[in-house]
């Protein structure tokens, strides 16, 4: 087997996925190692597939208006399968005074940054959705805002980078980036030995163990969401769904299902033996944050749940970044939670990075070493 | 036989068979042929094919047909059956209805 390419990519999720099609495309030789059996295992698979520009830091939205503009719309055509990819909108949903405060503060600041989003009153939001209940007072609504597949986007990104020559290794776990002459080059699993020019780190939370074997530290943690799904209800309504509350998020699929998420509150102090679990209090508390905006949804039957680590960064803005002090090794963590709807644009300006092409967005305010004291 | 890795290895080419109609989960109707022919494109798992293709996703979670995929992926890649992980089992076990698993058991 040739254990060297042009870029070894730690991490098959959908940032490692997306990179290395892009990168086969520019005709690089890529490897990726995956941990897990299964490609994509990790919260690329588990997320609620949101592609959003609403919500966003203002650092993170030139990404996710860039992959709204120029990717997503295409992504299906461009990969040669349907990864469900809806453009119709996102409502963020507010039923009480202070919520419409807080959906008025994000409203504004998205305007001033450019993107098109405004307040809508009770009877807007009905007229888009004619299923909320009339405890919505108000909603931010966003028209550019969408969702997709988010299972079938991470495989789509796989098949075709594979169908390229991508070699994708699985349960193959990094241990250790090993330097030569002061660059980085090595990358050693519990199995192997893999060489690559350049090194592109992509494992989510783990990271951060993995940076640390070559002195580099992303200040980030892990957290748990949790994710269910109902079984299969007529087409009601394709816009992506949140609320000023934070108590549900989701969107009907093209296979009818309903995908909520969200969490219990008590994820920070849950035992979970570093596996990420289901908690048995967690998608009850869902199912009433949903049914307080839609009630018609009570008699839907909830046929599987599952969970889901994200790495959160302690400003909430990921790190895509080279490392001066490592030649050769870009870092690509951090996502905060909303890495699904801006990887398609991450992995383009990875690759860009990768070969030494200038990214075709300033990537400046993601660097690895920003992180500052509060004095 | 083992576990394969390489997600380059080659199993020849796809060659389409007569009972390729054939629906192997019933509750999704996923046939034999977009099973087949989910492997050839990468899908070495259960857990990749049920994301794939929403075979085992419906309303019996699999109960029917996971065994036969099990089956179909250790015949394409040329591996034993008993190679191929079995998929994480979600709750809950039966289909629940969001108002009564809101209500987490109290009256109502
Ligand atoms: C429940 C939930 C809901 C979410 N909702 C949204 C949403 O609506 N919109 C949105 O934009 N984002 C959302 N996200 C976030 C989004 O899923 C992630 O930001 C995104 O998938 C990140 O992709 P990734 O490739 O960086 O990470 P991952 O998919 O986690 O991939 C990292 C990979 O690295 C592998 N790995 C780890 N350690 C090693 C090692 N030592 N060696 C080799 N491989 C290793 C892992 O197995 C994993 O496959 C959500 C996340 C969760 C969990």
């Amino acid at each position: 087997m040739g254990y060297h390419a042009d870029v070894i990519i730690i991490g098959g999720g959908i940032i490692g996925n997306s990179t290395a099609y892009y990168l086969a495309q520019k005709g690089c030789s890529v490897i990726v190692l995956e941990k897990s059996d299964d490609i994509g295992n990790g919260g690329s698979s588990r997320n609620g597939g949101g592609v959003r520009q609403s919500g966003r830091d203002k650092r993170e939205l030139p990404l996710a208006m860039y992959g709204v503009k120029h990717l997503w719309p295409t992504l299906s055509e461009e990969l040669g399968m349907d990864v469900e990819y809806y453009q119709q909108g996102n409502l963020r949903l507010g039923k009480t005074e202070a919520h419409i405060k807080t959906l008025a503060g994000l409203t504004e600041r998205a305007v001033s940054l450019g993107l098109d989003v405004k307040m809508i009153d009770q009877a807007e939001a009905k007229a888009i959705n004619p299923y909320l209940s009339a405890e919505v007072l108000a909603a931010s609504w966003c028209p550019t805002d969408g969702h997709a597949n988010p299972m079938l986007a991470t495989l789509a990104y796989y098949r075709k980078a594979r169908e390229l020559g991508v070699r994708f290794i699985t349960g193959e776990e990094v241990a250790e980036i090993k330097k030569i002459k002061g660059k980085a080059r090595q990358v050693v699993t519990t199995e192997d030995v893999y060489e690559g020019d350049t090194i592109i780190l992509a494992a989510g939370y783990d990271s951060r163990d993995i940076a640390a074997t070559v002195g580099i530290d992303v200040p980030m943690t892990g957290a748990l969401l949790e994710v269910l799904v109902t079984e299969a209800q007529p087409p009601m309504f394709y816009q992506m769904l949140g609320t000023a509350a934070a108590d549900f998020y989701g969107h009907q699929s093209s296979h009818g299902s309903f995908v909520f998420g969200g969490t219990s509150g008590l994820e920070a102090v849950n035992k979970d033996n570093g596996t990420p679990v289901t908690n048995s209090i967690t998608a009850s508390c869902i199912c009433r944050g949903i049914m307080n905006y839609f009630p018609c949804l009570g008699e839907a039957k909830i046929v599987r749940t599952w969970a889901g680590w994200i790495d959160v960064c302690v400003d909430h803005v990921p790190v895509i970044s080279p490392i001066e002090e490592v030649p050769g090794l870009i870092l690509a963590c951090a996502f905060s939670g909303h890495g699904f709807g801006i990887a398609p644009t991450v992995g383009t300006l990875l690759a860009q990075m990768a070969v030494g092409e200038a990214p075709v967005l300033d990537v400046s305010d993601f660097r690895y070493d920003r992180f500052k004291a509060k004095l | 036989m083992g576990k394969i890795k390489d997600r380059l290895t080659s199993m020849g080419e796809f060659v389409p068979q007569p009972d390729d109609d054939m629906i192997i989960c019933r509750c999704e109707e996923i046939s034999k042929g977009e099973i087949r022919q989910a492997i050839h494109d990468g899908m070495f798992t259960l857990t990749e094919i049920r994301r794939f293709l929403r075979a085992g996703m419906g309303l019996c979670q699999g109960q029917t047909c996971t065994r036969l995929v099990k089956g179909m992926i250790a015949r394409e890649l040329g591996i034993s059956p008993l190679e191929v992980e079995s998929t994480a089992a979600r709750a809950p076990m039966r289909p629940i209805k969001m108002i009564v698993l809101g209500n987490e058991g109290k009256e109502s």
